[in-house]
Formats: structure tokens, sequence, C-alpha cells
């Protein structure tokens, strides 16, 4: 008998010190929690939790024609990203489908950053090197290099104590060096969990250390080592999409409500006249998120109807330690994507009554108006539901 | 690993509690350390006659949902409705206020069929192993 062999992040034995319950995670051994997930929830809420995300793969795009590259293939505009500055962004197929979502950093003025989904690593990179045009290279520089995310609102304390980067002073979605680490080490104020936070893309030798640092610093303020099961549970509870879960290459994404990341003027880009017809013709789902005042977790694939009749279909679900109910986010007729609208929520054959609520369900306290500023600053009100 | 002494267990890690007309069922620590964060258990209802190894009950962590089963056949005369508003009691005290249901048994010759505390305790020795 012979097993499948598992890939470790250079954080494998630190986990395992640790205890952590261990899964499988697209070819990846990933620790599941440490402690408790609703505990290690809490610890991001609340303090500081830190993340081995380093099965997430990274890729380079660089050349005279790196702009180039990533506006056709990508639905952002890159000649409006910034240096030092990152962008969530889609990657799109002919047909409008979502190939992945992905965070892109401008590194240099022709120099790219983009973090892309571990299930999708390889695809990527082919997808990437099959439609770059002129003069770009892709390299996939995944090997050898870690990502640990550092996220709630004791972060930037924390890693101000010992990092040289001015860390307060790094706006959201901006990126910087840390020259004590490398050439391609960076932090980035960026993350998956709603809260503040950072992500920090170092060599694998730099992992263990920073990795024993942060935790030994925040330790006495309640700061934890966070698993992939509050990783899922925090980024529900904040309304952020998973591929492969929210989305996948038959999603478009004004279904899925990431029209905000469409610059659907630029003067093409792949996926683009297929778009241009939906909203044309309409859509015939919507993303929505909903709640439930109290009752079991909804769980992917449980249906949702009207008066007995299938509307829609749950994609993710979770019990929020924050608002104390459970959450689910789905796919329903686009007339019932209004906020109030009552839906009923299978599960096990017994119906649970769930109200249609604005995503994201939770964000920290005074993030709303600056969110507002940024989605008027993108457009984004108008396809964002 | 608590397992108390008084108790009958399943090989699915429920604990079963003899009194007069009834038996107490709820599941074992070792079962709810398993499950870790509690967040939901659906009940079976009152007066529901039940088959021994039938699926009754329901405990939801975060991250999945898992079947009860009853431990001997009967009618499903109590169920702990403490547990609807507060789930949690089911990692806070599994043997006690974390109890799911009562049955009346029907057939009394299904308790040899239940494991004694240190049979339990072998197997959850060889399951670790």
């Amino acid at each position: 008998m012979t097993e499948t062999p598992t890939r470790r992040t250079a954080l494998h034995l630190r986990h395992r010190a640790l205890n952590a319950r261990m899964t499988e995670f697209h070819g990846w051994d990933m620790p599941l929690y440490y402690s408790s997930i609703l505990e290690e929830h809490k610890a991001v809420r609340e303090a500081l939790g830190l993340f081995d995300i380093s099965h997430m793969g990274q890729v380079l795009v660089s050349g005279r024609d790196a702009v180039a590259t990533l506006d056709a293939l990508m639905t952002s505009d890159f000649t409006q990203v910034g240096l030092n500055r990152a962008c969530y962004t889609l990657m799109l197929n002919e047909q409008g489908g979502i190939v992945d979502d992905l965070i892109v950093y401008r590194i240099g003025e022709s120099e790219f950053l983009v973090i892309v989904n571990c299930g999708n690593r390889e695809s990527d990179v082919a997808w990437l090197c099959a439609h770059s045009t002129g003069q770009t290279e892709i390299t996939d520089i995944s090997q050898g290099r870690s990502i640990l995310a550092v996220q709630g609102p004791r972060a930037s304390r924390i890693l101000e104590s010992f990092l040289d980067a001015k860390v307060a002073g790094l706006a959201r979605f901006g990126i910087a060096p840390i020259r004590t680490m490398g050439p391609e080490a960076c932090i980035a104020r960026t993350g998956y969990t709603g809260s503040d936070g950072f992500e920090l893309f170092v060599p694998d030798n730099h992992a263990q250390k920073l990795w024993d640092a942060i935790l030994s610093e925040s330790r006495s303020s309640g700061g934890l080592p966070i698993g992939l099961g509050a990783r899922d549970t925090l980024r529900v509870e904040a309304g952020l999409r998973l591929y492969g879960t929210d989305m996948n290459d038959a999603t478009t994404p004004y279904e899925v409500g990431l029209g905000w990341t469409v610059a659907i003027h630029k003067t093409d880009f792949i996926g683009k006249a297929a778009l241009v017809r939906q909203q044309a013709q309409g859509l015939t789902r919507k993303f929505v998120g909903f709640e439930l005042a109290q009752g079991p977790v909804p769980r992917q694939g449980c249906e949702l109807s009207v008066d007995g009749r299938r509307v829609g279909v749950v994609t993710s679900g979770t019990y929020s330690l924050m608002l104390q109910k459970p959450l689910g986010m789905g796919y329903i007729e686009p007339t019932l994507a209004v906020s109030g609208t009552k839906l009923s929520l299978t599960v096990r054959n017994q119906r649970y009554e769930a109200t249609v609520v604005k995503l994201p369900f939770w964000q920290p306290a005074g993030a709303k108006s600056k969110l507002s500023v940024n989605a008027k600053q993108l457009g984004a009100e108008k396809t964002h539901e | 690993m608590k397992i108390p002494a008084e108790l009958l267990y399943t090989k699915s890690h429920e604990w079963v509690r003899r009194e007069s007309a009834e038996v107490l069922v709820g599941i074992t620590e070792h079962a709810q350390q398993e499950l870790r964060d509690v967040v939901f258990a659906e009940l079976p209802a009152v007066g529901r006659v039940v088959a021994q190894g039938e699926a009754v009950a329901v405990v939801e962590s975060v991250k999945a949902a898992f079947d009860i089963y009853a431990p001997v056949s009967g009618r499903i005369t109590r169920a702990n409705v403490a547990l609807t508003k507060t789930p949690q009691l089911i990692n806070q005290d599994c043997y006690g206020a974390g109890w799911m249901f009562a049955i009346n048994p029907s057939v009394t010759d299904e308790f040899a069929a239940l494991l004694s505390p240190s049979d339990y305790g072998k197997q959850l020795e060889t399951q670790a192993h």
C-alpha cells in the first residue's frame, strides 16, 4: 500500500508541537484547529491570530508588458493600481466563469506578486502562461517561501514591536518590503478574516523564527495560532466568498456579487463579452447572505425555498460567534435577493426560517464608514449587493 | 478521560444511565472532546418509538453534524430542552446537564449488548493506537 504523499509547509513541526488537529487540504497537511475553532475565532476578533497559509500559491508576473497581461487576464484595471498597493481581482474564462479569485500586489513598476488559491496553483500558472502577452514572465515562486497571516485588532502593535517596517502606518491593501528577510520578503495589510491584519511573505528559513516570535510576543495579550477551521468561520462571518465553494468556473462575477471587481470599460479582457451579454440579459441567480434566529448550521447543498418552492441552494454556512446565530450564503432567484426576504432553509428534512441580510454579516466597529468610501471610489455600489 | 463507573456505553460513544422506568442518554467525554464546539442539538420528539441503533438525534459542531443513536429500543419519554438554548452544555457537562434524551426501554435484554466502563475504556485505547 502506498499513501498519497501530502505536502508540508515549513511550519509543519510547529503545528505538531502545538498538538494541532491536522487535516488534508488540497493535498496539503494543514492544521484544522489547535484548541477549538470558536476559541481561535474569538482570538482573531478580540486580540490576535497567527495563521500558516503557506499552502497558498505565490506567482510573480513581471516584465515590460506585465500590466498589459494582467489587464487582459483579470477583471480589474491594473493601470489604476499604484506601486505598493494590492488589488482583489478575478480571472475569468471566455464564458465569464471565474477561473480563480486572487490578490495582486504591485511590488514594482512592472512586477506583481499574485496570490492564488492552493487548489488552483498549477492550473492558474498554466492559464497565465498560455494567455500572457508581449514581454511578460510568469514565475511560480511558491517553493521555499512561506506566508504567515497575523490578524486581529492587536496585530499591528505586536508586529511593530519587532519588525522594522512601519507596520502601523501601512494602509489597508498596502504592501512594503521587509528588508531584513531577503529580497522578496514583504508585509501587506491584507487578510481573509474581516478583521484588521497583515500577511507576511517570507523565505522558509525565516518562517519558524517569525512564527515563534509572533506567538511568544502575543500570548500574554490573547494571541493564538489559528487553523483552517476558524479561517473558514471567520471568512463566512465577514461575507467573504471561497473559491470552489461559493464560486467556480461556471459562476460569473455578477452572480456571486463581485461585480465591483470588474472594470467593464477596459478595452478587452477574457470573459468581457460574456459579461456584457449577461448584463444585457439579466441574472438568473444571485449570491446572498442569510441568517437564522437559531437552529442548525446551514451546510453546502441545503435547499432554500419559499412557500414550498425551491428558490436556491446554500454554498457556505457557519455558526457565528460574534452574532451568536447560524449564518449562510448561497444563490437564490434575483427577485428574492433583497434584505428582509424570508426563506425556508431545509436541514435533514426540517424547515427553518431564514432571513436575507446584507453582506458582510459582521465587520469591525468603525469599519463601515471606511468601507463605503472605498466602495464609492471603486464605483462598486451599483453591482455589489 | 472521564468514564463514570455507574454508566453503560455504546461503541458509538453514547452513555446510558439506568433509572427506574427510563434510561437517560448522552454523549461521552471522548465524543464531546472530538466534536469540540457544539453549536446545535436536534432532539427526538417525545413519544417517538425508536429501535436500538437508530439515529434519533443530531449534535452539530462548527464543522460538521453527527448522528446520535438510540442505545436501546423503546419510547422517548423526555428530551433535554435546555440544549435548544444552550447546546454548549454538552461540552461543559456531558454526563450531567448535557444529557440528551430519555427512553422507556421496551426490550430488557438489549442492555447485554452495551459496553461496561472498562470495555468502553479499552475501546478508546484501541482507537488511539
